[in-house]
């Protein structure tokens, strides 16, 4: 009884010395030195599409038909066959772009390639992988098993597993640089961001086009700028244009750790289907609790060393317990 | 020694046939997912990954085959010697349900024909809580399969190796205790890095782990009570309430700490007025803590709880409390936005069914060729 005493008394301070431990919490990662990525400003698509075309012939997915409209591509929202899609907001009488109320709003969606990405953080089998110089969301179909946790990890909802194939694999923009495609190691640039004849879409580093979206954010509504086209580094073009009234700030600037592909828009970003995130990334916190409980596997081991030697004992007194039975 | 007896009853009962049919009906199916793909036979989709094969298979049935867990911590770990004689029937469930669970990872997995890359240290991601809950119940089926085998051996009499068996099956145990105690709490880690998509009622971030562990040890307690009473009537045993009724008792403590921490945490963090919404979440989230606190009712009371019926109800409650827990966070209230919603097509639903039916046939194929269930003392 003594004993039994000890071992309970002895456990409970081990319970309450893991429960004490603070759980190590990893900050949110800092964006790739390196770092690519896009801008996309929604007061400057006027949802012609030629991304969501240029995107499929890049990577070599059939365009989605309407009936037998094959003239452009239907797709209302990504798939294992869409990586990249315009969707629309609309308000009552949808009478003016870029306005709340009875307006409507352009929205890009694709991969954001997240700065903590969720999907890399919740992978397995390192799948899914963060270039570590151009911050890249890249993914691997010859390592993975399929376990779609990536996409529960997605804030975005953006890995789409191919449910109608036996074989099927998980689909998401690699921003236009997968093996066989390889544009921006070529020093290119994305699809969607040359085919865009409006500069809503804009390529280049993620320093250079954060810096960008702060300048418009700062200029005055109604004032002429002059908006680059391309590759926001080298533009192609310009176009100028009236400036909007911006959101007072850059979506994925700091969302959830931040993101390589940010956004800009006049109306409120929830409206365009943004999640609620806030600065700290999912992928910190979970890794902060798998850390702290099972770094070096150190806490693990102690526990089954402690536990095979109570177990030992006490299996002993319970065997000869039972022999003593009638 | 045989304090276990192989069961005398016929195996081709008309309910065995039953679950036969429900089998089948499941590999006919899974040949269809596994020629035509998932989509052929369920209905998930971009939103919602995970289903029914994930949430029942593994996060809600891996916890119903928690008893054997559950009793090993009490009876190796805080040396409660009178439970033994449930053990043995608990670990057989316990395997099938990690079998049935494990089983379930299979189908549901997309690129199966990959599975190995969990095995490669240089291609696993050590932060991964699904690398780590996938090792842990690969591992810990053989682990249980370890522990069952003394009653493998006690029926070929092979003596010899039973005594080998015995040195160091202490350490097995120990590994059996430790295994569930890490995929568990894992579990409910999943939800964290899900984030927003869980809703604000169940997404407890840090805490994620505790409530998991607590939940899993609740109901793999009411398994065993609810095994044990279903064997009873089932197989017209003398039931074993007395024994039952200790168990009953570790219920209502586990189960006051796992709403006090509940509770505790949505105050701190202000979400307590999500409660009375009355929207789904809230509504969800009140029918979950009434099956809570039922069964914590009936079993403080001893007059209650003594008898064989109310205590088989309240363990029953109990399950279903934690396995709504489960559902509730990963599906009923998941919600991933943008127009995504989910219902489980039939054929998925039947090939969940056909598994437990499968589950059950070796079950009772199972004691009636081994002995397993406790010799009943006249």
């Amino acid at each position: 009884m003594k004993r039994r005493n000890f071992f309970q008394a002895s456990l409970g301070a081990a319970g309450a010395a893991l429960a004490s431990t603070t759980v190590q919490a990893r900050p949110n990662l800092e964006p790739a030195p390196q770092a690519v990525g896009m801008l996309f400003d929604s007061t400057l698509c006027v949802g012609c599409k030629a991304c969501v075309s240029k995107c499929k012939e890049v990577n070599g997915m059939p365009p989605v038909a309407m009936g037998d409209q094959v003239q452009s591509d239907f797709a209302l929202d990504l798939s294992p066959h869409t990586l990249n899609v315009i969707k629309v907001y609309k308000d009552g009488a949808a009478a003016q772009k870029d306005r709340e109320q009875n307006g409507f709003a352009f929205e890009k969606r694709s991969c954001m390639h997240c700065v903590d990405p969720g999907c890399v953080s919740v992978c397995p089998v390192s799948s899914l992988t963060r270039d570590p110089l151009t911050g890249i969301v890249n993914y691997n179909p010859d390592v993975c098993i399929g376990c779609r946790t990536c996409m529960t990890g997605c804030p975005y909802n953006v890995p789409q597993y191919d449910y109608n194939n036996a074989f099927g694999q998980i689909h998401k923009c690699q921003m236009c640089n997968q093996k066989g495609v390889e544009r921006i190691s070529k020093g290119g640039m994305t699809g969607c961001a040359e085919a865009c004849p409006t500069g809503a879409t804009l390529f280049g580093s993620r320093e250079a086009l954060l810096a960008e979206a702060k300048r418009r954010i700062a200029l005055k509504p109604g004032q002429v700028y002059n908006y680059p086209m391309g590759d926001v580094r080298k533009p192609a073009r310009f176009q100028e244009k009236v400036v909007p009234q911006y959101q007072g700030h850059v979506w994925g600037e700091k969302e959830a750790g931040g993101t390589n592909v940010m956004h800009l828009s006049a109306i409120p970003y929830d409206k365009l289907g943004m999640p609620p995130l806030g600065e700290r990334s999912a992928a910190s916190i979970s890794e902060g609790v798998q850390s702290t409980i099972y770094s070096y596997m150190a806490l693990p081991a102690i526990a089954l060393g402690g536990l095979s030697w109570i177990v030992k004992r006490n299996a002993e007194v319970a065997n000869h317990g039972e022999e003593d039975k009638p | 020694m045989n304090h276990h007896a192989v069961l005398n009853r016929p195996l081709l009962t008309p309910p065995f046939l039953v679950l036969g049919a429900f089998g089948l009906t499941a590999i006919v199916l899974l040949f269809v997912r596994f020629f035509m793909g998932m989509g052929a036979v369920t209905n998930l989709n971009g939103g919602y990954p995970w289903g029914i094969w994930v949430v029942y298979d593994i996060v809600v049935g891996t916890a119903f085959a928690c008893g054997g867990y559950a009793l090993a911590v009490t009876v190796y770990v805080f040396n409660n010697g009178r439970y033994h004689p449930l053990v043995r029937t608990a670990l057989l469930t316990s395997l099938l349900g990690y079998a049935l669970g494990a089983a379930g990872a299979f189908i549901d997995m997309g690129r199966y024909w990959n599975f190995y890359n969990m095995f490669l240290p240089w291609q696993v991601n050590t932060h991964a809580v699904m690398l780590e809950v996938g090792l842990c119940v690969f591992l810990y089926v053989m682990v249980l399969a370890i522990e069952f085998l003394p009653t493998v051996l006690e029926k070929f009499k092979a003596e010899a190796l039973q005594q080998k068996l015995s040195r160091v099956l202490f350490f097995f145990i120990a590994l059996g205790i430790l295994l569930p105690t890490m995929h568990q709490s894992s579990l409910g880690s999943f939800l964290i890095a899900m984030g927003w998509k869980i809703h604000p009622l169940w997404q407890t971030m840090e805490l994620q782990p505790l409530l998991a562990i607590l939940s899993a040890f609740i109901m793999g307690f009411a398994a065993v009570i609810f095994e044990a009473s279903v064997g009873a009537v089932g197989f017209k045993r003398q039931p074993e309430t007395p024994m039952l009724v200790g168990l009953g008792r570790i219920i209502v403590g586990l189960s006051i700490a796992f709403l006090v921490v509940r509770f505790v945490t949505l105050l701190m963090t202000g979400k307590l007025g999500l409660i009375f919404a009355f929207d789904l979440g809230s509504i969800m989230f009140l029918l979950e803590t009434a099956m809570f606190i039922y069964p914590v009712v009936i079993l403080s009371s001893p007059t209650q709880r003594a008898k064989g019926k109310r205590l088989f109800y309240a363990a029953l409650c109990t399950m279903l409390a934690g396995a709504l827990y489960r559902f509730d966070a990963f599906i009923i209230t998941f919600n991933p936005g943008a127009g995504y919603s989910y219902f489980p097509a039939l054929p998925e639903i039947l090939i969940t069914i056909g598994m437990v039916a499968i589950e059950v046939m070796a079950y009772l194929f199972i004691v009636t060729q081994f002995p397993v269930l406790a010799r009943e003392e006249h």
